[in-house]
């Protein structure tokens, strides 16, 4: 089950980075010009907002495989968490980008930044610290997310290897009282994780 | 793809799956709220450590999978000795599930109406009660309520989760018109649809509440 547990983190972390990744990308597309990819994002992140984490996990298990695309559960449910915590980042992303006033930027580009130094010296730091406790408690999301991985078949995660145990064994209870104590544990662990990295990063 | 085989009675039968859905949505957020207003008020107002142990129990619902949570209920109910329908286990958890998000949005909204307000209220002859209802509620309300409806969007979000339990709610109902039909893309989809007609204009009703309601200081 410690194995589970692994599996789990990993799964959480992963999904946490690519959405970031999308998200950013997701919230620039939406603030940007209206164009083809703005009304994409907007699609993507109202979808992903305003139907259930397990129908999107669901869609990607199922609904692709009627495209003759057939993914594992594990992807299954990699990519359901992932579409979800980027819709969501996105608009956290959203929100900061607005945090920041304009007048920095043409500050900071009347100083003789250019566009690229200005992001990166002006805006990134700021947007940081402004989105870096959404992002921590999107991350715990994720790792209660991931049990839903059992609803797709996937056995090698937490809750999966628990389901499997309680296969053989009709032991319930015991079992998933073991997974809830270590669920909770991991995501305090990485809480205190998070919490000891923003002490180190925002000591300015 | 889209010529499959659906016909008007799986709709129906779908759309029975969505009032289902409601309905447990219903209960769990009508209990959260009772329970929620109650643990809130207690969180905000009663000093050291009763606050502390509430949230730290409250917190633990917050830090395991509600799935887990729906599997060691019903496994527990009849450990107890409870004869209870799979719809009542799932009730009660997502209320509890909801009481511990509702817990933190009240304490936060009763936090937020500041402390001169409520001192020049008591004395100008208020009771503690008339306090409440009259002054710190009122302003607690506007501060929470884009919050809450978050938190009932969410709950019936959530709700999803019960299939595992063989509730038949929009979810579960849809993979039983998948493996009639084998038509898993176009089903999810129709059912996707039926969430996001749901949740989308309560959600840009939460969103025209916090624009319109903004505590303007």
């Amino acid at each position: 089950m410690l194995a589970g547990c692994i599996v789990t983190i990993e799964v959480a972390v992963l999904s946490i980075i690519i959405g970031i990744a999308f998200g950013v990308l997701l919230a620039l597309a939406r603030m940007g010009r209206k164009d083809v990819w703005s009304w994409v994002a907007n699609a993507w992140i109202e979808v992903a907002r305003n139907t259930p984490a397990l129908f999107q996990i669901y869609l990607a298990y199922f609904g692709l495989g009627s495209l003759g695309l057939h993914i594992s559960s594990f992807l299954a449910l990699l990519a359901g968490i992932t579409f979800n915590n980027a819709g969501y980042l996105a608009e956290t992303f959203r929100g900061g980008l607005r945090a920041i006033p304009g007048t920095q930027i043409r500050a900071a580009r009347s100083l003789g930044m250019t566009a690229g130094q200005g992001f990166r010296l002006v805006v990134l730091p700021q947007l940081i610290r402004v989105v870096y406790y959404p992002i921590t408690n999107q991350m715990i999301l994720a790792v209660l997310m991931t049990a839903l991985g059992l609803t797709v078949g996937l056995d090698s995660d937490l809750a999966g290897v628990t389901q499997r145990f309680n296969v053989l064994t009709y032991r319930t209870f015991e079992y998933f009282s073991v997974a809830a104590v270590l669920y909770y544990l991991v995501a305090k662990i990485l809480l205190a994780a998070a919490r000891l990295l923003a002490f180190r990063l925002f000591r300015y | 793809m889209f010529n499959a085989s659906i016909s008007p009675n799986d709709i129906l039968f779908m759309l029975r799956g969505a009032g289902v859905t409601l309905l447990l949505t219903f209960w769990a957020v009508l209990g959260g709220t009772l329970l929620g207003v109650a643990f809130g008020l207690l969180r905000a107002t009663a000093p050291g450590w009763p606050s502390y142990a509430l949230g730290t129990l409250l917190d633990v619902f917050r830090s395991v999978p509600l799935l887990i949570q729906l599997i060691l209920a019903t496994a527990f109910a009849p450990i107890a000795g409870l004869d209870w329908q799979p719809f009542t286990v799932a009730c009660l958890v997502l209320a509890v599930y909801a009481s511990a998000y509702c817990t933190e949005i009240v304490r936060g909204s009763i936090l937020a109406v500041p402390l001169s307000t409520r001192r020049a209220a008591r004395s100008l002859g208020l009771t503690w009660w008339d306090d409440l209802t009259v002054i710190v509620f009122p302003i607690a309300l506007r501060v929470g309520l884009p919050s809450w409806m978050n938190l009932a969007l969410g709950l019936m979000k959530d709700s999803a989760l019960v299939l595992w339990l063989g509730i038949i709610e929009l979810l579960r109902s849809s993979q039983i018109v998948v493996t009639r039909t084998q038509e898993p893309l176009l089903v999810l989809m129709i059912a996707g649809t039926i969430y996001f007609l749901i949740s989308f204009p309560i959600a840009r009703l939460g969103t025209w509440f916090e624009t319109r309601w903004q505590v303007h200081d």
